[in-house]
Parts: C-alpha cells; structure tokens; sequence
C-alpha cells in the first residue's frame, strides 16, 4: 500500500502526526509519498491541472508491475475500502489458477467461480444465477 | 480584496495566467501524445520521497516488484474524506 499526494513530506508527516495517528492510534502503516509537482500523477492520467491536485485514483498493481485495476473518483467522495480488498483477492484468485479461472459479478472468497472455456459457451445461465450478483 | 472560501474536499481552481500562444500549441501536443494507463500494461514506475513511520524515505514503486500494491492519490492532506 502507498499513497500519494501533492503535499510535501512534512505536510504528511504533521497529518500523521496530529490527525491519522490519533485516529488509528498507531502511525500510518505505509509510505505516505510526496508528488509535489504532480509529475507521477500526470504519468497516471489522474491529475487535475485545473485545481493543482491529484484526483481520488486507486491502482492495483500486480507482482509483475502490471496494472490490473484502477477506479478514478472526484474528490468529495471516499472510496470503498471493502472492495478494493475483494478485487485484490478476485485478481490474487485468478492469477493463482493460471487464468483457468474467472470470477463472476458479485463474486467474494468462497463464492462460485466459473472455469471458462468452450462447455460453459452459451451456458453460464445453467451454472450461475443473477441473484449471485447481489447477495 | 481577497475573497473567503469554505474549505472543501475540492480544492478552488486556480486561476493562472494565459501562456502564450505558441506554448499552447506544444502543450496539446505533449498532451495529446502522452498514452493513457491501460489495464494489463506496466504500471509507471516513480521513484519519491516518502514518510514512514516517523522518518523520511526515498521509495520507488520497482521495490515492490514481487508483491500486489495498491496505489491510492488523494487530492491532498486534511481533505477530510
């Protein structure tokens, strides 16, 4: 986990310091990063030339370096912890079956995953049900 | 006079001067030739000062390699979501 912002690293440190830690009551657990002329932001296509910040951009990156994943939000909205953590495990999941298999809409740990291939062509309706999706 | 604003998560645009003309041109152009991450495709790697845990640290996201990393930008310190 890193996270990074146009703030200097003394910014950061005084967040932790005065605001996070009494939150949390430890440190920040990562490397809270300093992208202070938003270079790194523009590379990712996330930063806001008009404002000078960088928008709510999350990026999972695999072990290989690969981007699997990324959701952009504006900033008056937080982001969904939970589901960045269910994507992590759905991507650790597929990489771990080789890409035999995939995980459907909905899917969490322990839930139904599908094995693609020619069979399930035209008959994922027999296997998984839309309800899947929700519950 | 310089005017009040209500601090939000949504820093106030900044007004800047117009560039010249011919800075224009070559700013769409580096603009329009910059590709756009794609999923699947090597995340840019960055080296950047970093706090962790009470000290200043120099960390590159190639450290890493090995390891699933979630990369969050945030529009800034104190922004309060």
């Amino acid at each position: 986990m890193l996270s990074i912002s146009v703030d200097s690293v003394f910014v950061h440190k005084m967040w932790n310091d005065h605001e996070i830690s009494k939150m949390i009551g430890h440190d920040v657990p990562f490397m809270m990063c300093s992208d202070q002329d938003g270079g790194i932001g523009k590379s990712y296509g996330i930063y806001d030339e008009d404002s000078g910040v960088e928008t709510r951009g999350r990026f999972i990156i695999d072990p290989d370096g690969n981007v699997q994943a990324f959701e952009v939000l504006t900033p008056p909205v937080g982001r969904n912890v939970k589901e960045t953590m269910r994507q992590i495990q759905a991507f650790q999941l597929v990489r771990a079956s080789g890409g035999t298999e995939a995980t459907p809409a909905g899917w969490r740990p322990g839930k139904q995953v599908l094995q693609p291939g020619p069979e399930l062509v035209g008959n994922i309706w027999q296997v998984w049900k839309v309800e899947q999706a929700f519950d | 006079m310089a005017e009040e604003f209500k601090p939000g998560c949504q820093r106030p645009p900044i007004v800047k001067p117009a560039p010249a003309a011919d800075v224009i041109e070559t700013s769409v152009m580096k603009e329009a030739s910059k590709p756009m991450i794609k999923v699947g495709k090597p995340a840019p790697d960055f080296t950047a000062p970093a706090f962790f845990k009470g000290k200043f640290v120099n960390v590159s996201l190639s450290e890493f390699k090995g390891k699933w990393v979630v990369l969050c930008f945030y529009p800034g310190d104190f922004t309060f979501v």
